[in-house]
């Protein structure tokens, strides 16, 4: 059994310990926002945020989460309220859409400590999230717009 | 006023009551079962006589295009699959516009495999070939126009005038003489009863107010927030997970497998052999996945335990001087003898695997009375039929429910996930998701065409291009995707962007011999053209390099009777300055091509930094008819610009012991946004029928950043990806 606290709640879940978080959320507890596009923390699909930070969770063993904060996407905010998510529809980011749950999630983690980033910051922060869609134009537009927001909000 | 259309008597246009109220419309073309469809397929049909034309379980009849709540609201069924190019979103545009509904109030719904699907140009429900626009544009327009012309009837027969005293406007009819106004939703039922007319009015393109706007993507706001189900998020009540082991090496066959070791994983409940290797059945993905990492197997690698790239291009360097005509116009083989100066070159591009973001998956639920299959296709036909093979159900029997796609780019026409999901299910008597790992993704996938391609070229004493020979050796698609569409040797996906070349030359020779290797190839974003744009639009820099000219001004001079192509040029280049200075150690280059029936030039600005290829900027300019949606068609020249960036600067698949050595995104790499360019997107005003968006804007991205490396460096670029 492993404790956990998903999104503000808590779940106790019975699986082998060095299971990665990613199957966990998506497989024991239904969350399946987060995405898995590699399994070896290069394409940023299944980014999640383990106490504020972004992190890799298709590598990240569900014993190193265990009670600390899991956010997903599906947490980020009640109602696609949160910043980012208003920016990526602002801009209309999506394509296809697969990555973006970790494009979100990346991107609102760098602006939670870096309220108004550079080009260089934002290319330094984003490069782990591939998207074949080539979204990167508009990931660049939506942080800053929502940068611009969240300043401004 | 618009035009008057008479509906084909061969459309078979349905109009019929929904259950709980409203109105129903589906348009059955019954003429597009050229290929492979099923005559059965949806044969229940719209007819509100039949019995079955009730609204199932499924909420809507299968050839419902169209449903009008009573509560107002507009749903639009779309064929398509949604993988990213925008298609959810513009092809309700179309039915839309023409229906005059209330934008606001339209959603989209994905649609079952269904003949009423059929892609008109394709003969198949396949979202492929960029023609979910362009073939479904009069379909859905008069679809429309068919819903407004019956509501208008009903609210005319109501009030007791003539219908063409009455107009509409989002969602509603209005009688402007006495100012009443009915809303759609309050008219659904009537309408539902009145006559199917025989003639609609479909607009002119100024009295568009949907078609054109850049309109808000319908998706968006599921994309956001982890809403959207994708193939890979699907769950069924009872569900299993499998991960499947598959032989490295193409073509080998299982000899025997131990299953003892994987059997003692947790969660692991079944070891089953099928056509794609040995699958591990269990709990949970990751479950499977242990367990089938335990397996312990013997492969029989076959006839390729031993293909690398130097037999494979050793065949078609063999074969090149053999090929068939795919293109003869006056005497190359002369004028080259001629010519006072003659140029020669190799050129090749390596395979490329598709690199979808969502790896392959399917779900499947196989009962004995039917079937539900769950999947990220782009193939909704080849699906059914598929699943139809494998359970031996009639296919009215099995249910094809299209999720969203994580990338598509020709990898999901194929069908191969699904089978693996169907005989799992069958095989276990449950719902079974399979998921590809990335390494099986990419190593398993059908490959963009590697080839080898041998140009000639002559000028004569002025400097002029008076010969240009181009041979093509490599493998085929279509031959054993629609073998019948090869003829005398040439698969034409292997020739396009060469064989028609756009260029004044008078003396043109292009030939293909087909070498198929035994490494699997498939549809890869703009197919042929995604290479043959690379070489010939190279190859001619070379030329004006030789004959003195600049790139630009000497395409300009040979695309005189080209108009289409002229104008992306044009544009292209004078939004890009180009010959206008640019910062120190930045050059130009410039390519120019055709595909989908849609004319795509760029410009890309380029520097060598610590020597590596640097791409600051890409200017595009695309002709694609009339702009549908051009927020989307910005969108996918974004995209497609990025797939074809990746190709040009580091694609590569390679091959050694019969299998790929590329596994994943650390080394089959991806663009990164740290290397994105700026790209600006210029779409030419056109009123004609639209054409493709997916694919077109891919093929000019490698020739344009390699002709500005060319530019900067002096060294032409004959082999992707480029290397310095």
């Amino acid at each position: 059994m492993v404790s956990l606290v998903i999104n503000g709640t808590k779940h106790e879940v019975d699986v082998e310990s060095d299971t990665p978080l990613l199957w966990v959320l998506r497989d024991n507890l239904g969350l399946t926002g987060t995405k898995y596009g590699c399994g070896i923390a290069v394409c940023g699909s299944c980014t999640v945020h383990l106490d504020g930070k972004p992190i890799r969770s298709c590598i990240t063993p569900v014993s190193a989460a265990a009670n600390k904060q899991v956010t997903t996407i599906e947490g980020l905010s009640p109602d696609s309220s949160h910043p980012v998510q208003q920016a990526w529809v602002s801009e209309e980011v999506p394509q296809c859409g697969f990555c973006q749950s970790g494009q979100i999630m990346t991107a609102a983690a760098l602006l939670a400590n870096n309220a108004r980033p550079s080009d260089g910051d934002i290319d330094e922060a984003m490069s782990g999230n591939l998207c074949r869609c080539g979204t990167y134009q508009r990931v660049r537009r939506a942080i800053k717009r929502a940068a611009q927001n969240m300043q401004e909000g | 006023m618009g035009t008057l259309t008479k509906l084909n008597r061969r459309e078979f246009l349905k109009v019929s009551a929904a259950a709980g109220g409203g109105l129903l419309i589906g348009l059955y073309l019954p003429g597009c079962d050229r290929r492979g469809a099923e005559s059965d397929v949806g044969a229940t049909g719209t007819d509100s006589s039949h019995p079955a034309a009730k609204v199932n379980e499924a909420s809507f009849e299968p050839n419902a295009w169209i449903r009008i709540g009573s509560d107002d609201s507009v749903t639009i069924v779309v064929g398509s699959s949604e993988m990213g190019q925008g298609v959810m979103t513009s092809i309700p545009m179309l039915v839309a516009e023409e229906l005059d509904a209330d934008w606001d109030l339209v959603r989209a719904e994905f649609a079952p495999a269904a003949k009423a699907f059929t892609n008109p140009i394709i003969g198949q429900q396949l979202t492929g070939g960029s023609t979910a626009i362009r073939g479904f544009w009069d379909i859905c327009r008069k679809a429309g126009a068919t819903g407004r012309d019956m509501l208008v009837a009903a609210a005319a027969k109501q009030w007791g005038v003539e219908p063409d005293t009455c107009r509409t406007e989002r969602n509603t009819v209005i009688h402007p003489k006495s100012g009443r106004k009915l809303r759609y939703g309050a008219l659904a039922d009537a309408a539902a009863q009145q006559p199917v007319p025989q003639n609609v009015f479909l607009k002119e393109p100024d009295e568009f107010r949907i078609i054109g706007k850049p309109e808000p993507r319908l998706d968006t706001p599921l994309k956001v927030n982890g809403e959207a189900i994708f193939g890979q998020d699907v769950t069924r009540p009872g569900m299993l997970h499998a991960a499947v082991a598959r032989c490295p090496v193409f073509g080998g066959k299982l000899k025997s497998h131990d299953d003892s070791a994987a059997k003692k994983v947790k969660g692991v409940r079944h070891v089953v052999a099928i056509d794609g290797g040995v699958a591990v059945v269990a709990d949970t993905f990751w479950a499977a996945k242990k367990g089938r990492d335990a397996l312990k197997i013997d492969w029989d690698f076959g006839p390729n335990a031993k293909l690398d790239d130097k037999a494979i291009f050793d065949q078609f360097k063999q074969a090149v001087d053999s090929g068939a005509d795919a293109h003869k116009a006056g005497d190359a083989e002369s004028a080259l003898g001629k010519a006072a100066k003659k140029l020669e070159a190799v050129f090749e591009v390596p395979y490329l695997a598709h690199g979808c973001m969502e790896p392959m998956n399917c779900t499947a639920d196989v009962r004995a009375d039917g079937c539900h299959v769950w999947a990220p296709t782009q193939a909704q036909t080849k699906t059914q039929q598929t699943a139809k093979k494998i359970t031996g159900l009639p296919v009215e029997k099995i249910k094809v429910h299209t999720t969203f796609l994580g990338g598509g780019f020709g990898r999901r026409s194929e069908v191969d996930f699904v089978a693996d999901a169907v005989q799992l299910s069958k095989a276990v008597g449950k719902p079974v998701k399979v998921i590809w790992t990335r390494e099986d993704t990419t190593q398993h996938d059908f490959y963009r065409p590697a080839t080898y391609n041998r140009l000639a070229a002559g000028l004569d004493e002025n400097g002029n291009l008076v010969a240009w020979q181009h041979k093509i050796a490599g493998p085929s698609i279509m031959s054993r995707v629609f073998p019948n569409a090869v003829k005398n040797g040439i698969d034409s996906t292997s020739v396009e962007g060469a064989a028609n070349l756009p260029y004044a030359v008078p003396n043109l020779h292009v030939t293909y011999a087909m070498v198929n290797p035994g490494v699997p190839v498939g549809f890869w974003r703009s197919v042929g053209s995604s290479q043959n744009a690379f070489i010939t639009e190279c190859f001619f820099d070379e030329v004006a390099h030789a004959a003195g000219k600049d790139p630009y001004e000497l395409r300009r001079s040979m695309l005189k009777d080209k108009p289409h192509h002229l104008k992306v040029l044009e544009l292209a280049a004078s939004k890009a300055g180009w010959g206008k200075s640019l910062p120190s150690g930045h050059y130009h280059g410039i390519a120019v091509a055709e595909a989908f029936k849609s004319y795509c030039a760029q410009v890309a600005e380029v520097s060598i930094e610590r020597g590596k290829v640097r791409v600051h900027r890409v200017v595009c300019a695309i002709d694609c008819g009339t702009a549908v949606n051009p927020n989307t068609i910005e969108a996918q020249m974004e995209s497609a610009i990025v797939y074809g960036l990746t190709a040009a600067l580091k694609g590569e698949i390679n091959i050694k012991d019969g299998r790929v050595q590329q596994s994943n995104f650390n080394d089959y790499q991806l663009l990164r946004i740290d290397e994105m360019p700026e790209v600006e997107v210029h779409i030419v005003k056109s009123s004609d029928h639209p054409t493709g968006i997916g694919e077109p804007g891919t093929p000019p991205i490698a020739p344009a950043v390699a002709n500005a490396v060319f530019a900067a460096t002096g060294k032409p670029i004959r082999k992707l990806p480029i290397k310095i």
